[in-house]
């Protein structure tokens, strides 16, 4: 059985062209969904594909739709997060670089079932190559008839806007990406209100992934329950799972959800570079909590990965061997958060440079005999007393890599 | 003084612009097309922007300095961005700074006084199948090693 939904195609030439990609049975799915359904029955069927986000968050994008009002005075907007900035993330690159109509299939699919007539992919400002490549497919999409205005000739218009982001991690927070498209600092938004009431300019507003909009073209042909079957009852499809560090073959591998992650390390990647051992991977992107070498047997769903006490986030596999010090790892974690933290909320602005400048001072040979603990008391005092997720997401890698590698750190320690 | 701006450029101003429902979303897009004409955004392009958006220059000045994309000072005609995120670390990233910094004869943050190469170190680029990996301008360069680097620092004329 033919498992891959997304990149099945990718190895085709060209197929960014709308011509290659009309060839492969593109704007297929559009033409059923505008010509031969009720954005009632776009709805339903997304909802019973459990669909769920693939950004990190997991939330179903079926329900996420269904929360915007129907009947509005207001314009409705979707924004897809095409801002990939999560360390160990580089799908939606792929997915946009190869197979760019494919996500705009799914702009126009949920625009359409929300009753939406604008459009903003909001990718990362790095990504200028692949916004060009966007802004091409756009106009290819127009000069046919899929996007515009009268798409299909059906009366409904839709216009989608790409537009660059400029380096700023937490513009991936779906509230902060809302204020940077709206021309501000990217400061995350107290929720409630949510986006679906109260989004992009004060209007209703879905915010996707684009790994999940990409997902909608082939549950629009093929079913819901095709679906479902393709992945687990509770979390449908394919993850395209991004796998880097120390194995041999880094790179994209688009699996059943529930695949185990020994599997994608070891068989999909061809396991670990240059004969080292496994020490620990970070199987979710670095927001995720660490597992060591001895908990990878697992089935990479977003349901599992909770009860291992870490996360599916945005099916990032970062893999680290034996012979680099934990204390690297912390390192690197420490440095991005306190980086990119956006400075609104006191806990992890300050919170997260403290334990960092721990990090580096341990890092020296200075490292204090109570520094483990009170980087997990900084931790602790962070973790879920910050406005936006990216709190958590330094937190709690942070507590995972001190709690599961607190010996080795202490040895790091001289006085 | 005031700058001179291309015709060109107030033209795709223009364009931007009229894609948003709101004048003021289109910050980012402009800051980003100036940015490309004049190489960095100092106060006198924070005032032409905000006359152009009806923003106050202060507004304009929040959003430069809360993105580390937007430069307020020109850097060389390369920028070398060297990625020191955890995948890129994993293979080495370490020694490519080291190596790019020999060379260069710079350290980071630094431009080189032919004005040609500013190094810098910048956070996941989201190439990590590529690490270790660095950008030039908006170029991408992965796979890195020594050998490798003396071939891009070559072409880059």
């Amino acid at each position: 059985m033919e498992e891959k939904i997304l990149t099945k195609d990718f190895g085709l030439k060209n197929l960014f062209k709308i011509k290659v990609y009309l060839q492969q049975g593109g704007y297929k799915a559009v033409k059923k969904a505008l010509e031969q359904m009720r954005p009632a029955e776009i709805l339903d069927e997304v909802k019973k594909a459990n669909l769920r986000g693939r950004g990190g968050a997991g939330f179903p994008a079926g329900v996420k739709w269904g929360f915007v009002p129907q009947k509005t005075d207001k314009p409705k907007y979707l924004c897809v997060n095409a801002d990939e900035g999560e360390p160990g993330t580089f799908k939606d690159r792929y997915i946009m670089s190869h197979n760019p109509h494919l996500l705009l299939e799914g702009v126009i699919i949920a625009s359409f079932a929300v009753g939406i007539h604008s459009a903003f992919i909001y990718i990362r400002g790095e990504y200028e190559a692949v916004a060009d490549r966007l802004e091409e497919a756009i106009a290819e999409a127009k000069a046919d008839g899929f996007l515009g205005k009268n798409i299909l000739e059906i009366g409904f218009d839709l216009e989608v806007v790409v537009h660059r982001g400029a380096g700023a991690y937490i513009c991936g927070e779906e509230t902060a990406l809302l204020e940077s498209l709206e021309g501000k600092s990217g400061h995350p938004r107290l929720k409630p209100p949510f986006p679906a009431s109260i989004g992009l300019f004060q209007c209703p507003t879905v915010i996707n992934n684009v790994e999940t909009l990409a997902n909608v073209p082939a549950i629009i042909l093929n079913g819901a329950d095709w679906f479902v079957k393709k992945g687990l009852p509770k979390d449908g499809g394919t993850r395209i799972f991004g796998v880097s560090g120390m194995v041999k073959n880094p790179g994209i591998y688009e699996l059943p959800i529930g695949t185990n992650l020994r599997k994608i390390i070891f068989e999909a990647a061809g396991g670990m570079k240059d004969g080292k051992t496994l020490k620990a991977v970070i199987p979710g992107g670095m927001s995720a909590p660490i597992l060591k070498a001895d908990e990878i047997d697992l089935a990479m769903d977003f349901d599992s990965l909770v009860e291992a006490g870490s996360m599916l986030g945005s099916a990032a596999v970062i893999v680290i061997d034996q012979e680099t010090p934990i204390l690297e790892v912390l390192k690197a974690v420490s440095k991005f958060y306190s980086h990119e933290s956006c400075g609104q909320c006191t806990p992890c602005r300050i919170g997260i440079s403290w334990i960092n400048k721990i990090v580096r001072r341990i890092a020296s040979g200075q490292g204090e005999k109570d520094d483990v603990d009170a980087i997990i008391c900084l931790a602790e005092n962070i973790k879920g007393k910050t406005l936006c997720p990216l709190g958590d997401a330094a937190a709690l890698p942070i507590l995972s890599i001190c709690r599961k590698f607190r010996q080795e750190l202490e040895g790091q320690l001289s006085r | 003084m005031s700058p001179e701006y291309s015709e060109l450029l107030r033209q795709r101003i223009a364009e931007v612009i009229a894609r948003y429902p709101k004048k003021e979303a289109a910050l980012l897009p402009v800051l980003h097309l100036v940015q490309r004409e004049t190489g960095s955004i100092s106060p006198e392009e924070e005032k032409f922007i905000a006359g152009i958006l009806d923003l106050k220059p202060i507004k304009v000045r929040e959003v430069v300095t809360f993105y580390t994309m937007i430069l307020r000072q020109p850097l060389g005609k390369y920028h070398v961005q060297v990625c020191s995120n955890l995948s890129c670390t994993l293979l080495g990233a370490g020694t490519i700074i080291d190596y790019l910094k020999e060379k260069l004869g710079i350290e980071i943050g630094q431009t080189t006084p032919d004005k040609k190469f500013s190094l810098s170190t910048v956070e996941c680029l989201g190439a990590c199948e590529q690490a270790p990996c660095l950008m030039v301008n908006f170029d991408y360069y992965g796979n890195l090693d020594k050998e490798r680097i003396d071939r891009i620092l070559a072409s880059l004329t």
